[in-house]
């Protein structure tokens, strides 16, 4: 298993310097001159342009620049952004809470919601209950996610007022935060209704960002489920006069989990990109509305930061996903 | 009993070839109801500029945020209603069609090509050849599509042209992997080995002599893009990055119709209902192609 492990840390290597070298270029491929978009339209003087050119190392070999920028990441340093002037690694891990609140509790609805339906309709094979869960799922794979959320919005917060339309509390309460995430925070602060608050502003971004999610797992878990039930095992189980539950719960069921898991732990990269669009829908201060924020507002450091985190933080998931897999199945693990 | 088997022609092979494909296709029904709505879009994009009631992108003075023709207050010459400053709905979505089609075919041309050029490349090679372009790929894919397509476009500068150039780049490593993988299972078999042997040099082998063999999990793959393509350029247009207003993009049109979520419900409700229903057209379609084209479901 060591060897496993350490066999996929060193493949990861070279894509993680691929990802820097992205992260490097970005800036340096903005049409124009870094410093002077930098400066925005009130301009520098030309000894400040210098001076600042210095202070960024664009004055210096490219070949210099590029180990200084990935000698500078392992220290911890992301740049500082061009609007708050505050490290961007800070900000990204003050917001990345919100982030992960949303797209946490969006996937644990998708799994919930996703694998039983995905179970019934291959057990329930050529069913109406198959035919329509299957069309559904088909149907919210295709959903333009960011024209969900509106009409969600129209109806849940316009027509029926049941939900708020935007942020992630009321702004009724106040109190410390101590994780960063709502749900918990709001535990913590003891306060009365403060958890059914933030409850209430995190159903809608969440069910929207779960909709495509869980109409993969739906389809996945349908079809890994009708592939195991086709198995010589599952035929010698019926056969041996296992009750069908059994059959379902314990042969079948654990077997298609495998594929289904991996399913999941796959979605983390159509999460992040989802939570971009949720987030600007819902304004909901996580990365992904901070990124297109970054971009808006010509931020370099933080995109390329932002970029970079994301990019690391989606290639660590795809690791941990692989190792569980090699985890359960050893096939993988030895091959 | 040779002299009862038939020799068929090319044609008459691929006549035979193409019956095959439609008796698999057709029997999900669908991916037949998806492909007649995927030809009335094709049709509705090529025609749009004489099937259009309006002119999409002129106002219409006092005609503005007028409801659908059946709703209360609704005006007959515009089916659909009009925008916030008065342009007829109904003309921009058929406009929109064109946008999106043309998209789709952009895209989906661009990363097909090279997504097989390079991945042609890499599974004819191997080698170093092999790992650098694949890890080059690996790259790629680290990103969030979307937000990769995002950043592009920051540094090509917003518009469509760019957001296609960018959500191409984006798809391309699906079909250089699909390639390289084909082409390795490929490369492998007597017949390969047999052009070789009779002089076929690499480019014959690699584009006339493989590449057919791949094309099944490459058309699936192509049609899954297309969709994906309409899906992403709308996104782009709708945070603002892609086709520019006034164009009439659906994802454009919605971003301008935002503020008018909760008091007119039609401004909203139709872009994305065109989106909706072009991209399930599209994956519909896609199902069918993959059970017609994918051998192993095909023995099931």
């Amino acid at each position: 298993m060591l060897r496993f492990i350490f066999s996929r840390l060193l493949y990861l290597v070279p894509t993680f310097l691929g990802i820097t070298i992205v992260a490097f270029a970005f800036p340096r491929l903005l049409k124009g001159d870094p410093v002077l978009l930098m400066a925005g339209e009130r301009g520098v003087t030309p000894e400040r342009h210098a001076e600042i050119s210095a202070q960024l190392g664009f004055d210096k070999n490219i070949v210099l620049q590029y180990f200084d920028f990935v000698g500078r990441l392992f220290q911890g340093d992301f740049g500082n952004s061009l609007v708050t002037k505050k490290p961007v690694l800070s900000e990204f891990l003050t917001l990345f809470p919100a982030t992960i609140e949303l797209g946490f509790v969006a996937i644990v609805i998708a799994a919930l919601v996703g694998v039983p339906i995905g179970v019934l309709a291959a057990i329930k094979r050529g069913s109406w209950f198959d035919q329509l869960s299957m069309s559904a799922a088909l149907v919210g794979f295709s959903m333009p996610i960011f024209w969900w959320g509106l009409l969600l919005i129209i109806v849940f917060s316009g027509n029926l007022g049941w939900t708020p339309v935007s942020g992630r509390i009321s702004l009724m309460y106040y109190f410390p935060n101590v994780t960063g995430f709502m749900l918990i925070d709001s535990l913590l602060s003891g306060q009365k209704g403060a958890f059914l608050s933030a409850v209430h502003h995190l159903i809608l971004p969440s069910v929207v960002l779960a909709t495509i999610p869980l109409a993969v797992i739906a389809r996945q878990t349908r079809s890994a489920m009708l592939e195991v039930l086709g198995e010589d095992y599952v035929r010698t189980a019926r056969a041996k006069g296992m009750p069908a539950r059994r059959v379902i719960g314990v042969h079948a069921l654990r077997n298609a989990m495998i594929p289904v898991v991996t399913t999941i732990g796959l979605q983390i990269g159509v999460l992040l990109a989802g939570a971009i669009l949720t987030e600007t829908i819902f304004s909901w201060p996580g990365i992904g509305k901070w990124m297109i924020d970054s971009i808006s507002r010509r931020d370099y450091p933080s995109v390329q930061s932002g970029l970079l985190l994301v990019a690391g933080i989606v290639m660590l998931v795809n690791l941990l996903v692989d190792l569980t897999y090699g985890l359960i199945n050893p096939r993988i693990r030895n091959k | 009993m040779s002299d009862t088997t038939v020799k068929l022609t090319d044609a008459q092979i691929r006549r035979r070839m193409l019956a095959e494909f439609w008796f698999y296709f057709s029997r999900n029904r669908g991916a037949v109801v998806g492909l007649v709505v995927f030809v009335l879009l094709v049709f509705m994009a090529i025609f749009a500029d004489f099937i259009v009631p309006h002119n999409p992108i002129l106002p219409y003075e006092g005609m503005a945020k007028l409801p659908p023709a059946w709703a209360e207050g609704g005006n007959p010459s515009f089916l659909l209603g009009t925008d916030a400053i008065g342009r007829d709905m109904l003309s921009r979505l058929i406009k929109g069609s064109q946008y999106s089609m043309f998209i789709g075919v952009v895209v989906v041309s661009i990363a097909l090509v090279g997504g097989i050029v390079i991945g042609l490349v890499a599974g004819f090679f191997g080698g170093w050849v092999d790992t650098v372009i694949m890890r080059v790929m690996d790259v790629i894919l680290a990103f969030p599509s979307l937000l990769l397509a995002l950043v592009l476009v920051a540094v090509l500068g917003p518009g469509l042209i760019n957001a296609m150039i960018a959500i191409a780049i984006v798809y391309q490593p699906h079909f250089a992997r699909l390639t390289r993988a084909a082409v390795m299972s490929e490369l492998r078999r007597d017949y390969v080995a047999a052009a070789r042997v009779s002089g076929a040099g690499n480019l014959r082998l690699m584009f006339k002599t493989i590449l057919p063999n791949c094309l099944g999990p490459l058309i699936v793959q192509a049609t899954l893009s297309f969709s994906s393509a309409v899906l992403d350029a709308a996104a782009l247009g709708f945070l603002g990055m892609g086709a520019q207003p006034p164009a009439a993009e659906w994802g454009t049109m919605l971003a301008e119709a935002r503020e008018f979520i909760t008091s007119h419900w039609w401004i909203v409700t139709f872009p994305g209902l065109a989106i909706l229903i072009s991209v399930l057209a599209i994956n519909l379609m896609g199902d069918g192609l993959r059970d017609a084209l994918d051998p192993k479901l095909k023995r099931s």
